[in-house]
């Protein structure tokens, strides 16, 4: 990563020969290897196709698209066939044989489908409908008895397979092989019984609902929108996941009021056409029970509350706790919700403590992120893709950025050899056929110094790449290490955040010290910058860093440890007076217990929420904000890339933060900030990139592993991409499709422990303990993996531990 | 009688007690000159090969030298042989009886081949449903593993290969040289994208030649006798002789060896004329994907030019012969159930083309037919014809166009009579069937 502009790609990338043919008379000149089927395109020649798909391999098997090219005795496949030099290509619009060849596969099409398209979820958009009306008979000559199949069954809980429509084009069994790499679904039996079917393993994957956007027909249907709407029906609006920080670009259709169903949206830049399952599917928890109005506490009780008696309480008891205000904004808020908290806390509020992790994290991290991390620009997808070598460290792309898993699987096929820092090879590991280095939580930072040579040289050639994940904030000593390692081979490096608001927040400026833009809050330079742009004294933006979530956590409970202290008469005034919370989630938190008493006691806390949660129970104003189909905004991908969206569904009674925190400003009788979208990203964009010096992160010393006894394993966790986490609400068919919780330990701790395959393995510290089947599994020994927040497994709650921390390991079913 | 002799070569000694036996191969002269020819300079074998003129005898007549010396050198990959025995066409029947009766023939000519193609492991896919073959090529590749022939430094030449016989699972389109790949890697037999082909990327997308049965057991005689010897035997473009296999209506049905150019009026007369008291009405050159033809074509020689001249094709060089007594309609509806039957599924073509034609087939099979699907069907078959992704494809179009051409109103009667109240079952069978099971 590097904080200067990035850099062109296109500019070493090998010239590509071009070649002119001619289709229906006219001259086209494209890229050679580019088939007949795009090079008409580029002409504004739609060709009929049902098995192409620009990114899957070519099978040449639905034979709609048959074209006749000169000298070729038959009509050939425009979408298996390159054009080729001088070559002489007639579509349908100037050839009876390729017309009548077109019109031949579409009427055989047709005998055996169903048609019955008033009660198929694709009518309206599909393109056997579309290409039936253009290249099809009026009427049918087949008057047989069709082929008949049961319908629908399901493949998954939330897929399910219509096979009478299907036209066996193999988009999706090729999607599964070759863009996931889950073959969960594979055709079966011949003739006009082939069929998809899900064959011996057992469905998995986490993929699965971009095969019923690629299918031509409705053979592939969700039960989630299965039914319940016409496409010609939806408001269609592009928008940007807030899943994670992949940053997918999608569609979102929306029916009345309600979303009904999301899509992946087309970027090559980014997603190309896919998506991941959470995105596509997790939107009902939008429509889940929402906060109606604001809330105050009024003899310990919430009640409901107008805007302005609300604002009103919140106003007063943040401004007399002026300077004695913490701000967690959680990481899901768009990057300009992010900087109108940036600006609120140090301008509204007098604070520097304000900080968007609701996750593990260290102050290494903070200075990490600040130094290296704000307003930086590094290696992106395509770069990925290119890359002879990339290592993954504290990063498991298919659970925790799954856009970055299906690039690397795609630089994989072509021949990138990934590697990957972790406790075993995990499923997503071995379908990008990676390389395990065996590391043991807690041990990241060694063994990125000892890297072997042959991983480091291969790190070495240029174009490669370190992917490191957020968990790295558990790994003492990581961060240097890393830097360390760049050094020694030369490689870029990015940071990946899972959540989607994180790497927004971070260039907002929502950590402690760090200002918008990474200007550290100590460089004269950068507070003036900052100062002038918010029509400030410098003087009045707070002197040193602030606090941190956990920093901030343990100041609440000091004070009030003080307060028990002081006794009753005495005056005491807390260090910590207030706090304005933004879309945390507690069971996120390690110590979430910590974080919830200090929610109890902190005098004045305020929260700003989509829906009733453990934050806004503790509350004493509640401030209802818009959900993101409600507003517009950017997210930021894990590369720095912006990814701006648009209303979905304008609601007009519902605010985005920076517009409940523009009016708290104004009951705080404070200067109006910027509160639209478009204002706040000018005023950050203005800020440009910053040029002055950065914090420079302490050389933390490299950790190592913990050495458990006898009965004891070192934790590794991390989240199942679908798992219990909150947005996933609403939606139990994608659910169903969570993969099971199971502890992984190797066969040798196994049998240390008396543990033998199939029993199950109670996972236990003195908070409490976990119990579920045992998976053995090539991995370090002493080392125990379990899922971190799914169901019969939530680590972070069940057993109040980390990853690298040590915990107790016996057979559970005794 | 005729004026072509018969020329057994590969069939000389199957009278033998055992012809099957290492023992008797040996006695006749085979792997004689093997170690020679592992010392001859493999692209000389190509060569020679070439020279030869031998066609393919698999069905397609593709010029079996020029397909090995596709095969790229020094690209620092596996090379593969790999033997089609799939043998499923209908009508088919000779490298079963090859590999019954001469199986050391083949093995000699794999051994060959794979020298000259340098490969070092050879497969030699039989079809599945008939265990006698695969026992007894199994039981011959002991044999010759036993006797130095294969194995480690093959007659201490320093050459190595191994032979594996692989039974299939039982599907025609495992014939299909790239189904029969895959097939033979584990999936599910489809034939496969071309380009690559299988000389540039076959077997675990290695370089690979596939050939038949007979084309390899020819090697070996071509090897020991010479191009010239070879080229004695039939046509300028259909050089060499062949086992052909006379099926049907005929007297003496079985094994003919005999050059190309011989004509069905000569092989009908070796196989004892067509039944008593009965007439030709339609035969076929090679298998059921060859178009039908008729006693004006009696005298055409059998040689692949002449075939094609003739409007059929050479096919497998498997004559099915059939008498007055057959119904057009029901020999048609036969061979498209077998094509539905054996469609993979892959295009649209085929696998909904043969379900359509083969249901109407069936319609006029029991009598009610429609007028309008008479001409119907022969626009169904040209919207497979050249359109579908493997000759499987085009084979399942090929019966129905050629029969209306010269049998149109045995398709008109059936739209009102089922044809076995016109042809009775019973006339027609060779082999009476057992009480109670109609024709
Ligand atoms: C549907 C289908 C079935 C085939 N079955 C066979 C077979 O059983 N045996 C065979 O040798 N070739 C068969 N072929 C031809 C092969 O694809 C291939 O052309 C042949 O094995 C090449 O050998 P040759 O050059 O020695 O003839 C079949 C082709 C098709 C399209
Ligand atoms: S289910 Fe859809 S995508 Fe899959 S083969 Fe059938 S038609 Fe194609
Ligand atoms: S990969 Fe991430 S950004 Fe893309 S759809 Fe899934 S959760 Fe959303
Ligand atoms: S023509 Fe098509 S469906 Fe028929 S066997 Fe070949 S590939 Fe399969
Ligand atoms: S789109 Fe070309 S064959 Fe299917």
């Amino acid at each position: 990563m590097s904080t200067t502009s990035h850099e062109a790609t296109g500019s070493d990338t090998p010239t590509v020969k071009m070649i002119t043919g001619t289709i229906d008379g006219t001259d086209v000149t494209v890229p050679e290897g580019t088939m007949i089927i795009r090079a008409a395109e580029l002409m504004g020649v739609e060709v009929p196709r049902f098995c192409d798909h620009p990114l899957l391999d070519p099978v040449a098997a639905c034979r709609a698209c048959l074209v006749e090219v000169e000298g070729m005795p038959k009509p050939q496949p425009s979408c298996a066939v390159p054009l080729g030099d001088g070559m002489t290509v007639q579509t349908q619009l100037t050839s009876e044989v390729a017309d009548t060849a077109q019109k031949g596969v579409m009427e055989f099409l047709l005998i055996n489908h169903p048609l019955d398209c008033p009660v198929c979820d694709k009518g309206g958009e599909c393109p056997l409908q579309n290409q039936a009306m253009s290249v099809g008979r009026p009427e049918s000559r087949f008057t047989g008895q069709k082929r008949e199949f049961p319908k629908p069954i399901n493949v998954s809980s939330e897929i399910l397979l219509d096979r009478e429509r299907c036209v066996s084009c193999a988009r999706c069994t090729r999607f599964a092989e070759q863009i996931a790499g889950d073959p969960f679904i594979a055709l079966l039996e011949r003739g006009a019984q082939q069929q998809v079917g899900t064959g011996e393993e057992p469905f998995d994957s986490y993929f699965s609902g971009n095969t019923i956007q690629i299918c031509p027909v409705g053979a592939l249907t969700s039960e989630e929108y299965r039914f319940r709407s016409r496409p010609f029906d939806l408001v269609s609006v592009p928008t940007t996941c807030e899943h994670c920080a992949s940053g997918c670009s999608m569609r979102t259709d929306y029916r009345h009021e309600n979303v009904m169903r999301r899509q992946s949206g087309d970027d090559p830049e980014v997603n190309e056409e896919w998506n991941c399952d959470k995105g596509r599917f997790a939107f009902p928890y939008l429509q889940l029970e929402r906060l109606a109005t604001p809330l105050v506490r009024e003899n310990g009780q919430l009640r409901r509350a107008s805007w302005p008696e609300a604002l009103r309480i919140a106003a007063d008891g943040l401004a007399a706790a002026r300077g004695r205000t913490s701000v967690l904004t959680g990481g899901r808020l768009t990057m300009e919700d992010a900087y109108a908290y940036a600006r609120f806390a140090r301008v509204g509020l007098g604070t520097d403590d304000i900080d968007l992790r609701a996750r593990a994290a260290s102050d290494e991290e903070t200075d990490f992120l600040s130094g290296e991390v704000a307003g930086s620009c590094g290696p992106v997808y395509r770069e990925l893709e290119s890359a002879p070598a990339v290592l993954l460290a504290a990063l498991e792309p298919e659970e925790e950025s799954p856009i970055i898993y299906l690039r690397l699987r795609k630089a994989a096929r072509a021949g990138t050899k990934v590697f990957s820092l972790g406790p075993f090879a995990s499923q997503g590991l071995e379908k990008m056929a990676g390389s395990l280095v065996e590391c043991v939580p807690g041990d990241l930072a060694t063994q990125l110094d000892q890297l072997d040579d042959e991983t480091a040289a291969a790190l070495s050639q240029p174009g490669a790449v370190i992917l490191l994940g957020e968990r790295a904030a558990t790994e003492p000593g990581a961060f240097a290490a890393m830097s360390r390692l760049v050094q020694r081979t030369g490689a870029e490096w990015a940071w990946v955040p899972r959540r989607a608001g994180e790497r927004g927040a971070i260039d907002a400026g929502c950590l402690p010290g760090l200002l918008p833009g990474g200007r550290p809050l100590t460089d004269e330079t950068a507070r003036q910058e900052i100062a002038s742009l918010w029509g400030i004294d410098p003087d009045e933006l707070p002197a040193t860093a602030g606090r941190s979530l956990a920093a901030t956590v343990a100041q609440i409970h000091a004070d009030a440890k003080a307060a028990s202290e002081a006794g009753e008469e005495e005056e005491f005034s807390p260090e910590l007076a207030a706090l304005l919370v933004a879309g945390v989630e507690p069971d996120d938190i390690p110590n979430a217990d910590q974080f919830l008493t200090a929610l109890d006691s902190v005098p004045f806390l305020v929260s700003l929420e989509t829906r009733p949660s453990e934050v806004t129970a503790r509350a004493d104003v509640v401030l209802p904000v818009a959900v993101v189909t409600e507003k517009s905004g950017a997210f930021v991908t894990w590369e720095g890339r912006r990814r701006p969206f648009g209303t979905v569904m304008p609601q007009p009674t519902s605010f985005t933060d920076a517009v409940v925190l523009a009016l708290l400003s104004d009951y705080m009788d404070l200067a109006t900030p910027p509160r639209e979208v478009d204002d706040l990203r000018t005023e950050l964009g203005n800020l440009g990139a910053w040029q002055g010096s950065r914090v420079s992160p302490a050389d933390v010393p490299a950790g190592s592993a913990q050495q458990p006894g006898s009965g004891e394993a070192v934790l590794a966790s991390w989240r199942y991409l679908l798992d219990l986490g909150t947005m996933q609400e609403g939606e139990p068919h994608l659910a169903g499709t969570r993969k099971p919780a199971v502890v992984r330990i190797s066969a040798a701790t196994a049998a240390a422990n008396g543990v033998e395959a199939g029993s199950r393995v109670r996972v236990s510290t003195d908070t409490g303990a976990i119990t579920l089947p045992v998976e053995l599994t090539e991995m370090a020994e002493n080392v125990v993996w379990l899922p971190l927040n799914s169901p019969d497994s939530q680590v972070l709650v069940s057993l109040g531990a980390l990853p690298g921390d040590t915990v107790r390991l016996e057979r559970g079913d005794v | 009688m005729s004026g072509t002799k018969l020329t057994p070569v590969i069939t000389e000694y199957w009278d033998d007690a055992k012809p099957w036996s290492i023992d008797s191969y040996r006695s006749h002269g085979g792997y004689s000159t093997l170690k020679q020819s592992l010392e001859t300079d493999p692209d000389d074998v190509i060569a020679t090969i070439k020279d030869s003129g031998l066609r393919g005898r698999g069905g397609a007549g593709f010029p079996t030298g020029m397909k090995w010396s596709f095969v790229p050198q020094n690209d620092g990959k596996p090379h593969y042989l790999v033997v089609n025995a799939d043998e499923s066409e209908p009508g088919a029947c000779k490298d079963i009886p090859i590999m019954l009766a001469n199986p050391h023939a083949l093995i000699e000519g794999v051994i060959m081949t794979c020298h000259a193609i340098r490969a070092h492991h050879a497969f030699i896919y039989i079809r599945g449903e008939v265990p006698h073959p695969i026992r007894r090529v199994h039981q011959a590749v002991a044999e010759a593993r036993a006797a130095g022939f294969i194995g480690k430094n093959i007659l201490g030449t320093g050459i190595d290969l191994d032979v594996v016989v692989h039974g299939g699972a039982g599907a025609y389109i495992c014939g299909e040289e790239t189904a029969l790949l895959d097939s033979l890697e584990g999936l599910r037999g489809q034939p496969r994208l071309k380009p690559p082909f299988p000389a540039v990327a076959g077997l675990y997308a290695s370089p690979t030649v596939v050939n038949n049965v007979e084309t390899i057991t020819s090697v070996p005689y071509i090897i020991r006798n010479g191009v010239e010897w070879y080229r004695g035997f039939g046509t300028e473009k259909s050089p060499g002789f062949k086992v052909w296999a006379v099926s049907g209506h005929v007297r003496r049905p079985g094994i003919y060896e005999a050059p190309l150019g011989i004509t069905m009026r000569e092989l009908l007369d070796y196989a004892g004329g067509i039944r008593e008291g009965h007439e030709l009405k339609f035969w076929l050159p090679g298998g059921s994907s060859v178009p039908m033809l008729t006693a004006d074509h009696l005298d055409t020689p059998l040689t692949y030019e002449d075939m094609v001249e003739a409007g059929s094709m050479l096919g497998t060089g498997t004559p099915m012969v059939f008498d007055e007594t057959t119904s057009v309609v029901k020999a048609i509806t036969r061979w498209l159930e077998f094509y539905k039957h054996e469609s993979c599924g892959k295009c649209t073509p085929c696998r909904e083309g043969t379900y359509w034609i083969t249901g109407t087939l069936e319609k006029f099979q029991g009598g009610f037919g429609q007028e309008k699907e008479v001409d119907e069907l022969v626009e169904l078959c040209n919207q497979i014809m050249g359109r579908s992704f493997c000759a499987l494809g085009d084979a399942a179009a090929t019966p129905y166009p050629g029969a209306l051409k010269y049998f149109r109103s045995e398709f008109t009667d059936a739209l009102t009579q089922p044809p076995d109240d016109l042809f009775s079952p019973s006339a027609t069978m060779v082999i009476p069937s057992p009480a109670g099971v109609a024709g």
